[in-house]
Order: C-alpha cells, then sequence, then structure tokens
C-alpha cells in the first residue's frame, strides 16, 4: 500500500508541477484536469473515498470547463 | 514515507506561489492558487491516515482500523467551496479584461474608475 | 517592481517558507501513526450515538454541521458575486442576432449525441443515488451535487446551446440554490428551537445502516446536494452563456 502512495505522490506533484509550468490557460485547463486524476488516485490510496469523488466533480472536471470556456471568451473579444 | 509526503505537499505550495509571483495572465494566477490549495489536501490526508486501515464507512463491514474521519470532511467541504471561489476570479478575470483590454498583471498599473 | 527584483523577492520568501516548513514538519505526527484521539472519538459518536455509517457525513452534518452552514454560505456568497459579475457584462455586450443563431444552430455527430443522451441519464441517477446515499456510502450532498449539475451539461455535447437553453430554466436554479440554503438554516433553527442548539438532530436516528438512518444527516445532505447542483448549473450557465452567445461576436477592436 505504501508503494502505491509513495508512487501516486509523486506522480501528483510532477502533475502539479506541470500545471504551473505550463504556459497558456487552455493547456493548463488540460493539465489541471490530469492533476485533478492524479489527486483522485492519491485520495483513494489514502483511503478517502468522500474526498476523491469531490475532487474528481471539481477540480478533473467543473474548474477546467469554467477555464476554457473564459480563456476561449478572452481569446474571441481580442 | 512522511518526508516523502510532507515534502512533496511543501513543494506543491511553493511552486503554485512561484506561478503567481511570475504570472503573465491572470488565468494563470488562478490556476496556480489551485495547486497551492491542493498541497493543503495532501497535508491533511497524510496526517490522517493510518497504516493498514479502510475508509471510515460503517454500510457493509464493520472494520476494525479506518482511518481519521474528521480531517477527510475539513477537505472535502473545502474542494467544492474553492471551486466557486474559482468561478468567483475568473468572473473578474472577466471582467478585468472588458474594462482594461488586457489581463496581464504587468500591464494592468494604472488604477481607473 | 522589475520581474528580476520580483524574483529575488520571492526566492528569499520561498527559502523562509520551506525552512519554517521543514521544521514544522517535523513536529506533525508520523505517517501511519495509530494514534488518532480526534478520530476515533469521531466513529464512535457517529456509529454508537448517531447511527451514520458513512462516518465523514456524520462529521460534516453532525458533529461540524455548523461549520459545514459557514461553508455553505461561502458558497452561496461566492456564486451570487460571480452571477453579478457576469449579469453585468451581459447587459454592457450588444448582440450579434446572426452570430447568435449559427451559434444556437451548432450541434456535434448524431453518434455523440447520442452517446451524451444515454450518458445523461446514468449520470442523472448516479448523482441522485450518491445525494441518497450520503449517510452509508461515500458520497453525498457535495459531491452528488457536482455529479447532477455536470450531467445536465452533457445536453450541451450532445445537441448544442439550444439544447441545453431549454431544458435548463436559469430562475429555476436560482430559487432552488435559495431554497437550498435556506432550508438549512430553518432545520438548524428548528434544532434551536425544540432541543436549545444549533443544527441538532431533531429527526428519529433509525438502525444503523438503514437507508432511514442518521437523523438530521441524511435531509441535510438533500438540501446541501439541492443547492450545489443548482448552484454549478446557474454558474456555468452564465459562463457558457459568455462563451456561446456574447462571445460569438466577430471580434471588435477596443
Amino acid at each position: 500500500m505504501n508503494a502505491i502512495i509513495a508512487i501516486t505522490v509523486v506522480l501528483t506533484t510532477i502533475a502539479g508541477t506541470v500545471v504551473v509550468l505550463a504556459g497558456h490557460p487552455k493547456r493548463q485547463a488540460l493539465t489541471l484536469s490530469m492533476f485533478g486524476l492524479t489527486l483522485t488516485v492519491l485520495f483513494v490510496a489514502l483511503q478517502a473515498p468522500d474526498v476523491a469523488l469531490s475532487e474528481l466533480g471539481i477540480n478533473a472536471l467543473v474548474v477546467p470547463l469554467i477555464i476554457l470556456l473564459v480563456a476561449e471568451k478572452i481569446r474571441a473579444r481580442r | 514515507m512522511r518526508i516523502l509526503l510532507f515534502c512533496c505537499a511543501g513543494w506543491l505550495l511553493l511552486i503554485g506561489c512561484y506561478g503567481m509571483v511570475t504570472s503573465r495572465n491572470i488565468i494563470h494566477t488562478v490556476i496556480s492558487l489551485v495547486v497551492c490549495q491542493s498541497s493543503t489536501y495532501l497535508i491533511l490526508l497524510g496526517i490522517g491516515y493510518r497504516s493498514g486501515a479502510t475508509a471510515p464507512v460503517y454500510s457493509d463491514t464493520t472494520p476494525s482500523k479506518v482511518v481519521d474521519p474528521v480531517v477527510q470532511a475539513l477537505c472535502l467541504t473545502d474542494i467544492v467551496v474553492s471551486a466557486t471561489i474559482i468561478a468567483l476570479f475568473l468572473a473578474l478575470a472577466l471582467q478585468t479584461h472588458k474594462r482594461h483590454g488586457t489581463i496581464d498583471p504587468d500591464e494592468l498599473t494604472a488604477l481607473r474608475g | 517592481m522589475s520581474r528580476r527584483i520580483r524574483l529575488g523577492v520571492f526566492a528569499v520568501g520561498a527559502c523562509a517558507v520551506g525552512t519554517m516548513l521543514v521544521i514544522a514538519f517535523t513536529g506533525l505526527p508520523s505517517f501511519g501513526t495509530q494514534r488518532h484521539p480526534y478520530g476515533d472519538r469521531a466513529v464512535h459518536m457517529s456509529v454508537h450515538k448517531q447511527t451514520t455509517s458513512n462516518v465523514v457525513s456524520s462529521v460534516n452534518f453532525d458533529q461540524r454541521a455548523t461549520d459545514t452552514l459557514g461553508e455553505e454560505f461561502i458558497l452561496f456568497t461566492a456564486v451570487v458575486g460571480t452571477l453579478v459579475l457576469l449579469r453585468e457584462l451581459r447587459e454592457e455586450d450588444e448582440r450579434d442576432e446572426s452570430q447568435e443563431k449559427r451559434q444556437i444552430a451548432a450541434r456535434g455527430l448524431p453518434s455523440t449525441a447520442l452517446v451524451s443522451y444515454v450518458m445523461l441519464g446514468v449520470t442523472t441517477l448516479v448523482g441522485l443515488y450518491v445525494v441518497a446515499h450520503g449517510h452509508l456510502s461515500p458520497g453525498g450532498g457535495f459531491q452528488g451535487g457536482v455529479v447532477l449539475a455536470t450531467a445536465i451539461h452533457l445536453l450541451y455535447v450532445g445537441g448544442g446551446y439550444a439544447a441545453i437553453r431549454r431544458a435548463r430554466p436559469v430562475p429555476v436554479y436560482e430559487i432552488l440554490e435559495a431554497l437550498g440554503a435556506g432550508g438549512f438554516v430553518v432545520l438548524g433553527l428548528a434544532g434551536t428551537l425544540l432541543t436549545g442548539d444549533l443544527l441538532a438532530n431533531v429527526l428519529p436516528m433509525g438502525r444503523l445502516g438503514d437507508i432511514l438512518s442518521g437523523g438530521d444527516v441524511e435531509l441535510l445532505n438533500l438540501l446541501v446536494g439541492v443547492e450545489v447542483a443548482s448552484a454549478f448549473i446557474v454558474v456555468l450557465s452564465r459562463f457558457l452563456e459568455q462563451y456561446a452567445v456574447v462571445g460569438a461576436r466577430r471580434p471588435t477592436t477596443r
């Protein structure tokens, strides 16, 4: 179990770093979704299914969707 | 294991702050804040973990050892509430772009009414 | 402040914060520790006194329900703020009718539409299940509400903006959101009137593992589910409208 947690923690950290370093908001929306998925797996490994469910809905779905809509809107305005 | 988990949480916090400091785009700033926030979930759930325990659910089985449910409850509400806060920030970004024609914090120097 | 000075200031601050974090982390309990005084008490309360199988729900909606009430109102105010900001944007933008019609007529491939309509039913069912069984299995109002809110947006994938606009009368969801938040307060005050404590249990407890068990937890879960689902539907509707209708104008020079 500890090995799974260790691997997902490392994956999560890499994904989070990629989110911050990805330049464009649209690219960030996609990497944020991936980050949300790695966090979900980590929460399941840490025996927190409730938290994993809300993380899956929010950071892997809703927030990237809003970011994509806003980024596209601002691009269209330019 | 403890060192790895908490160092990763600290790293996520600092890299998120780095993203906010160097950001050239308000949307990017908001997303970096999301990464910062996620680091607190890592710390909280890391503290609440118990070796060899299962999730704190007693519906079908009666597990002998369960992980700490209190920290999970804290994380859970925070994740959902934070999403609406992010929506509020992004609405502010849209307004800023409408008023000033840019969302680069460095270009938003003059205060206008 | 130039970028280099800013990075310098950040580096100093980051080093200081990093050092303090390391000092703080050495004082934390070790990972996987068997000693969880609060957790053990919460589990005992939940299983033996409150007959709530999912201890996390019991902590959220019973033992720390006042905290959840506060969180709920953070959510409520954030949504109201978002709506105010976006409504102003909508009124300022004048619309181009032909562009609007073209955008509304756009829809996906028939196969995409079929899959998304089938998944709409499945996702709604899952959302309702997650809300309704919040006191028994992992889930609850917060998670189920998000699932329900995303379910309705499958209509946008399948049928385009027109389909989702027909199926989703936004004013209704605005009212539902307020009712969800208000219901939480009313139930809390009912606890005050009957027992003297805010959000104290007023409903019968039932038996551990039954669908009707856990007292207030189940009802509060439903109310939060209604609030969260309508909150996200309303917020996403405003962002979608910005994108699909107002954003479809040809780019203008400002």
